[in-house]
């Protein structure tokens, strides 16, 4: 029997420095371990049938990730026993928030994202003035050209938008935007952090929520 | 280095704002699954257990699996991880004035009370003395005092302590499963008497197979070999002889899961300890003897606990010498029962050269299989297979490499040594001509998928075992082994792998040291010598500069062939075999004479009469030598 289910979780502190390839291997084995077996796919070489909607990049939370899982369970199962079992084997770095059974011909998820929204705080100590100044002037400009991975590319339409966090839980000042996130077209925080001349690698980087096209199935 | 941050909180936040900035962040967190954190404050033992190396390759070092669970099961003491920074990121701790830290709560190394150190190779030493300089801990034994944490160290490559002794405070010679608690205790009640650093040592020194380098003192002749080695106590025994555990315990089953990509991602379960071939080129063989077995349940029953908690597809069963399991066909049944079921890969490394091995292979092979197999024949003439004492037809390698092609897989991986005691280039060619047989057949039997790797290695004369008095090639030589291999070898469209012969000269000085030796690693180190261990940081020059530093001459180490009767600078620890046995062994090497496996006759090596009491505690054919009867006069 093959089943397809849709995880939403958070990634948090402990996995906070895996790469996305990484988290799919850590993925394999929490299943494992929660004693849901995985489906394979046909072929030389059979991969376990498991797909991320969107890779989250190495050093980045999650607090709302979003994973399909095809599984091959010996007797139908239904998502609050997948939501138990994964509960009750806990995997550090992982929290589950829900999990839904899907049709097995939903479409994939990868191929919906068009926008994801981060949470950004500075881990420098930023006058919020100066940070609120520096915002404004770079929502006005038309063009933001920036290099990356010796590619030259305009990072401005790619800000769908950005704004002081009025209620930050810490005491760090931060950031709230919604950046692009289709296919060829996606922005990264920390090129907004760089951008707005601040040290791109003193941050702490949260995705908050994926957008999607069309209602996913 | 010095050291600005003290605080854990503090090295978290100093994380943070750098791990970003650096290869592999993963690597300096901490966090996997089955790590054990516990109260710090409350905790009155803390130890830290450190492979001198990259996470990655410390991480499934099965030594320290072993002695983390142990020593976290204990309520009275926690086991933290330490591995060594990668360059990048040693170099902005070291700018920032960050120690070196344990991975759970993040503490400075300087403040643990016992820092042990496993040592499987000798091209970690340098790595070590970084790692003191690290953590603001003095390089020397002697320069460290009382609020200075213990530096204990073990593993394979400590079976001659010396180059690395004057860094050390206590050696573990052999199996650390029992001595770690004795250690623990001693410790525990040495502090509540509040004790001196020397009282400690002194303390140290009763513990069988604890070996307290700083009660010894070696002298030495004026060409340098080692005239005595002198006590200056009498509590320090005269010979330490290694520890070994009579019967093995369980395996460890709750392993850390990396959550990063390391070397080896799987379960690890040794299946049996100790060789009884008696390969005389081979180190492990003579100082892990005796070989006892864990029983096939016991291994089954490891396996699904181990599967359970980490949730690997991957198990190797470990040992010397896999064929040598008296239960191997049951075991490999029953594991092949269980693997397929659960779409597992089984590994099963070190098989004999035979048709058995290719027929065990195919029952593991599950669906998602490796497709190469590898086999180690080290040689490839019957003369040098008699010296080494590793005998293996060649007509019996082609069989069994016919087996591996017929039985489906594509590629076969061959391990030869080059530099032999008594080599010559015919012995070399020989390799390429066997190689290119066994290629040949593969292309009969599978077609142009066929394929054939070669690793050669250099051989290193190691210290307790047969070979241990003679000198090895000179790079010259091996070089001009290797072009004769690679000449013999164009257009075979077989591929070659080999170890940069200078690479095995480190390793060669290294293994056979003196205490003297200790001076040409500090200096190495001092001139910026570390990860020996890795290709493209080792760095001869800065070697030869050492050498000149110490005034010492390499050759002394290496090309140097020793007298029968010489006092080696490792002659006070003992495996549990005999000199006089090895020495035996030397002779008959030159005579190609052959010892066959000593399960079938025992050759009286010294591990019986060392270990008789041992062994009357332990009685049973777990244990592969003769049982003693209670009456006997081994
Ligand atoms: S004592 Fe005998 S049987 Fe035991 S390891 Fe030595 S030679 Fe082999």
């Amino acid at each position: 029997m093959l089943q397809r289910f849709r995880i939403d979780y958070a990634k948090t502190q402990p996995l906070r420095y895996v790469s996305s390839l990484d988290l799919q291997k850590i993925w394999e084995r929490y299943l494992r371990r929660a004693g849901l077996t995985l489906a394979y796919s046909h072929g030389f070489s059979p991969q376990p049938r498991l797909q991320q909607a969107h890779p989250l990049p190495l050093g980045y939370l999650g607090a709302h990730e979003l994973i399909d899982i095809w599984l091959e369970p010996a007797v139908e199962l239904t998502s609050t026993e997948v939501q138990q079992r994964l509960i009750a084997t806990p995997q550090p770095g992982i929290e589950i928030n829900r999990v839904e059974a899907i049709s097995l011909e939903a479409p994939t998820l990868a191929k919906q994202v068009t926008a994801a929204d981060y949470t950004v705080w500075l881990l420098d100590p930023v006058d919020p003035k100066e940070l609120s100044q520096r915002v404004s002037q770079l929502l006005n400009a038309s063009s933001l050209p920036r290099e990356r991975r010796g590619k030259v590319y305009d990072l401005r339409p790619l800000i769908e938008s950005l704004s002081l966090l009025t209620d930050s839980p810490s005491n760090l000042v931060g950031l709230q935007m919604r950046l692009a996130a289709r296919e060829g077209a996606s922005g990264r925080p920390e090129e907004v952090i760089a951008a707005l001349g601040f040290d791109p690698f003193a941050v702490r980087i949260l995705r908050t929520r994926l957008h999607f096209h069309a209602p996913s199935g | 280095m010095n050291i600005r941050v003290t605080e854990p909180q503090e090295i978290e936040v100093w994380l943070e704002n750098n791990l970003m900035r650096v290869q592999k962040p993963g690597r300096y967190v901490g966090g996997e699954l089955n790590q054990v954190v516990k109260e710090w404050s409350s905790t009155p033992v803390k130890v830290a257990l450190v492979f001198p190396d990259l996470y990655e390759i410390g991480v499934p070092n099965l030594a320290l699996t072993i002695l983390y669970e142990a020593i976290n099961q204990r309520p009275d003491a926690l086991a933290e991880r330490v591995y060594l920074p990668a360059t990048d990121m040693e170099d902005l701790m070291r700018a920032a004035g960050i120690p070196i830290y344990g991975l759970e709560t993040k503490h400075p190394l300087g403040q643990f009370d016992i820092i042990g150190i496993t040592l499987p190779y000798e091209t970690l030493y340098t790595n070590v003395l970084n790692l003191f300089d690290l953590a603001g801990i003095p390089l020397l034994a002697a320069e460290r005092h009382e609020n200075h944490p213990v530096i204990i160290a073990g593993g394979h490559a400590t079976f001659n302590p010396e180059p690395m002794a004057p860094f050390i405070d206590a050696f573990v010679i052999g199996e650390g499963e029992e001595v770690i608690h004795e250690i623990l205790n001693t410790y525990k009640a040495w502090r509540s008497r509040s004790g001196s650093r020397e009282d400690l040592l002194y303390s140290l020194l009763e513990i069988p197979g604890v070996y307290v380098p700083r009660f010894y003192i070696p002298h030495y002749h004026s060409d340098g070999t080692i005239q005595s080695i002198e006590r200056t106590t009498n509590f320090a025994p005269a010979t330490v002889y290694k520890r070994v555990v009579g019967r093995l315990p369980a395996p460890p089953t709750r392993p850390i899961v990396p959550s990063i990509d390391v070397v080896h991602n799987r379960i690890a379960i040794e299946i049996m300890r100790g060789c009884t071939r008696g390969c005389r080129f081979c180190h492990a063989g003579m100082v892990t003897r005796p070989v006892r077995e864990r029983s096939v349940e016991e291994i089954l029953h490891a396996i699904r606990q181990a599967l359970q908690n980490t949730g690997y597809e991957e198990v190797a069963l470990l040992s010397l010498s896999s064929s040598d399991y008296s239960q191997i066909t049951h075991l490999v049944e029953r594991v092949s029962q269980e693997a397929t079921q659960q779409h597992l890969v089984i590994s099963l490394p070190s098989l004999r050269i035979e048709t058995v091995s290719v027929e065990l292979m195919d029952r593991l092979k599950g669906k998602r299989q490796s497709n190469s197999f590898t086999l180690a024949p080290e040689a490839a003439t019957d003369r040098m297979r008699a010296v080494i004492n590793k005998p293996i037809e060649t007509q019996q390698l082609l069989e069994t490499t016919q087996a591996i092609y017929k039985h489906g897989w594509t590629k076969v991986k061959l391990y030869f040594m080059i530099g032999h005691p008594t080599e010559t280039l015919e012995d070399v060619r020989a390799i390429a001509e066997v190689s290119r047989q066994v290629l040949a057949e593969g292309r009969r039997i599978v077609g142009r998928r066929a394929s054939l790797h070669l690793g050669v290695s250099t051989f290193v004369p190691k210290p307790h075992t047969p070979f241990q008095w003679l000198p090895c090639d000179t790079p010259e030589q091996i070089q001009a082994k290797q072009r004769v291999l690679l000449e013999s070898l164009k257009g075979s469209g077989i591929k070659i792998n080999w170890t940069d012969p200078k690479e095995t000269l480190l390793e060669a000085w290294l293994s056979r040291g003196d205490r003297r030796m200790a001076e040409v690693i500090y200096h190495a180190w001092s001139l910026g010598a570390k990860f020996d261990a890795w290709q493209d940081h080792f760095d001869y020059q800065k070697w030869m500069m050492a050498f000149q530093r110490a005034n010492l001459d390499p050759a002394f180490y290496t090309h140097r062939q020793r007298s029968l009767d010489e006092t080696f600078p490792w002659d006070h620890i003992s495996p549990g075999v005999r000199k006089a046995y090895l020495k035996q062994e030397y002779l008959n090497s030159l005579q190609g004479v052959l010892r066959p496996d000593c399960r079938l006759r025992c050759f009286a090596c010294g591990i019986l009469p060392t270990y008789k009491e041992l062994r009357r505690q332990y009685p049973g054919p777990h244990w592969k030598c003769p049982e003693v009867p209670v009456h006997a006069r081994a």
